[in-house]
């Protein structure tokens, strides 16, 4: 144990209150910015699995026609041209889906695509009340591999949806609205046309405005209830790395002609929500951090003017300016330690014991327990905080207590 | 080949011509002025003088715990005056012993502690050796037994006599007391002035001592009055 550490422990137990003041504020500042930081970023993970279980990672539609991009701007030959920004107008649906398909599948990215056609003014009526839904027709082989339907199912099969004809996938909200089980049937109601369908299978996303509107048909049911008999709305395409969807996006957009939108970019409102979020709460809670600096600050100060003699003596014995300096840093870095550590499980209990909490939430997201997102980010993050914080307002203090001289004090005069 | 013995009155401490000033502006006052010194092993000095003749302040300078206005200082034949602060912490550490007035140990520490202090911090001796090193003087000081009580729990005198102990850590060969026996009554001033007369003695090393005690300053080798900043006789 080096000299500096030996009476930088000493000075330290000598102050056991506030020196356990500051320790208390590391650890709850610790402890919550682990624990709020797990449950936002628990809320974005679900959110996030939620739309690429039900919407893919990317969204292929509308061929896109170039317009003019650039204006000339002198006379004829000038060379001083505008750009003409969002130069792009867009041609609704794929109408030649096969050979797109190819060449999507060309991109190594690209782990599975699924053909959809979408239709959007369309009415069912169940025998207790009619409601607007939105109708996708799928290739349900296809479909599965792109998204998390599969595993959605709350009532009735996949297979039951995929082997009866005329039958449908609806959403667990819109069948509690309509009062639909499985085996009912309704009927839907597109620009005249109407047909009869079963409920085969009920599934929950969780995502409560996917559930309520959304009614899956086969793609042949679609075509024929929506008189669309070739051509396709969009392709929803699953890709190995997710993360990358943005680039890849922009890189299909640009080969393929096509508007393609990645995850990323469909959701980037409530991205930005939930990235607010995680700040604002980041900040809330670092005010234990700011507060355990300023403790720190505050006792570091005091031990200063109290041990003023013992500065000098060490000083008298050989002790550097340095080695002064060090002796508060060490302190400082002591509780930082312990109450990091404490932090740290004190966070880890509470995002545990969170998890485990029964908590139903039902709006934008349906859950039956907080979600949470267990990082080691988040800790890295907590304990950076408390070190900056922690280490900054011990400084100062530290500095002063260096800059003493000997004499001064010895004689009296110190300032 | 062996290395030649030390001599035991060889020169250790010489400071010629120095000059203090303390204080700023119209305050400001002149507190040494021109003070010429020699100190050497084994023998004990004493200065004296009324209180504000500058005793503390040249001890001070001698120490290295101050920087002259004007002047030179030499310890062990190496010029200190105007060498940086690291290397007069480094010659405090390795070649001088305080004793100050009021003991000044930390509180927080044993007596054993408080001695292995100083010898930590030069780290010439492995940890199982100071601590035989520190257990030993406390013997010598009379203290052997009280060798894990914290400062707090130690009389005046006995804390006194942890202090010499302290100065004498790092065998120095200069120790340098400030009113050492300020703070004690008659019979712990004779224990702590015999105390360091016979230590240093043994050791070799040069005592300098600022005190008011006239019985004090007679029993040692060599008396310099000091009044205004200067000595009264070179």
């Amino acid at each position: 144990m080096s000299p500096n550490f030996r009476i930088a422990v000493r000075f330290l137990t000598a102050k056991k209150r506030s020196m356990v003041m500051c320790l208390s504020c590391i650890v709850l500042g610790v402890g919550l910015f682990i624990v709020t930081q797990a449950t936002t970023s628990g809320f974005q993970s679900h959110f996030i699995t939620t739309i690429l279980g039900t919407d893919g990672a990317v969204r292929i539609e509308d061929r896109e026609q170039n317009t003019i991009q650039t204006v000339s701007a002198g006379d004829y030959g000038s060379g001083f041209q505008i750009e003409h920004k969002g130069a792009h107008r867009y041609v609704e649906g794929i109408d030649y889906p096969v050979d797109l398909e190819e060449a999507i599948r060309s991109f190594s990215n690209v782990a599975a695509v699924s053909q959809v056609l979408h239709g959007s003014n369309v009415t069912i009526r169940s025998s207790f009340k009619d409601d607007s839904v939105q109708v996708y027709g799928i290739y349900v082989a296809d479909h599965l591999r792109v998204s998390d339907l599969g595993s959605q199912i709350v009532g009735g099969s996949i297979g039951a949806f995929e082997a009866e004809p005329s039958g449908a996938l609806v959403g667990l909200e819109m069948a509690d609205r309509l009062q639909l089980g499985l085996g009912d049937t309704f009927l839907l109601v597109a620009d005249g046309n109407v047909q009869r369908f079963k409920v085969s299978a009920i599934y929950s996303t969780g995502k409560e405005d996917v559930d309520r509107v959304r009614v899956y048909l086969k793609m042949g049911d679609a075509r024929s209830l929506l008189r669309k008999p070739t051509g396709i709305s969009y392709f929803q395409v699953d890709l190995r790395d997710r993360e990358r969807a943005d680039r890849d996006a922009q890189w299909m957009q640009d080969v393929l002609q096509y508007k393609v939108a990645s995850w990323q970019f469909r959701e980037r409102e409530w991205l930005g929500v939930f990235k607010m979020l995680r700040i604002s709460t980041a900040i809330t809670v670092s005010v234990f951090t700011v507060i355990a600096g300023l403790a720190m600050f505050n006792t570091l100060a005091m031990i200063v003017l109290e041990k003023t003699k013992d500065i000098a003596i060490l000083r008298s014995m050989g002790y550097t300016r340095e080695d002064i300096s060090r002796i508060f840093v060490w302190q400082a870095l002591i509780v930082l330690a312990l109450g990091s550590a404490a932090g740290c499980l004190l966070g880890g209990a509470l995002t545990f014991g969170v998890s485990q909490v029964p908590f139903q939430i039902r709006s934008i997201f349906t859950l039956d327990r907080l979600p949470v997102d267990t990082s080691a980010w988040h800790y890295v993050e907590a304990v950076s905080t408390a070190v900056c914080t922690v280490m900054l307002a011990s400084l100062v203090p530290a500095r002063r207590a260096a800059r003493l001289e000997p004499g001064d004090i010895i004689r009296g005069t110190a300032q | 080949m062996t290395p030649a013995p030390a001599d035991p009155h060889e020169l250790v401490l010489r400071c010629t011509d120095l000059h203090r000033s303390l204080g700023r502006g119209e305050a400001k006052v002149h507190v040494l002025r021109g003070v010429s010194f020699e100190a050497r092993r084994g023998h004990v000095y004493s200065i004296v003088g009324p209180s504000g003749c500058g005793k503390s302040t040249l001890l001070y300078l001698l120490g290295l715990l101050d920087l002259p206005d004007a002047g030179e200082i030499t310890i062990d034949g190496r010029p200190m005056s105007n060498r940086d602060d690291a290397a007069r912490t480094a010659a405090r550490g390795a070649h001088i012993g305080f004793v100050f007035q009021f003991h000044f140990l930390m509180m927080e520490f044993t007596a054993l502690e408080n001695v292995q202090m100083p010898m930590r911090k030069l780290g010439r001796l492995p940890p199982g050796q100071m601590e035989a090193r520190a257990r030993q003087l406390l013997q010598e000081v009379g203290l052997g037994d009280k060798a894990h009580r914290r400062a707090t729990e130690l009389s005046g005198g006995e804390q006194q006599r942890v202090a010499v102990a302290r100065a004498l850590a790092n065998q120095p060969s200069i120790i340098l007391a400030d009113e050492p026996t300020g703070n004690l009554d008659v019979r712990n001033s004779a224990v702590v002035f015999d105390l360091l007369a016979r230590l240093a003695k043994e050791n070799g090393q040069a005592v300098i001592l600022v005190t008011h005690n006239p019985d004090i300053a007679s029993r040692c080798d060599f008396t310099r009055p000091m009044r205004d900043g200067r000595f009264l006789e070179s």
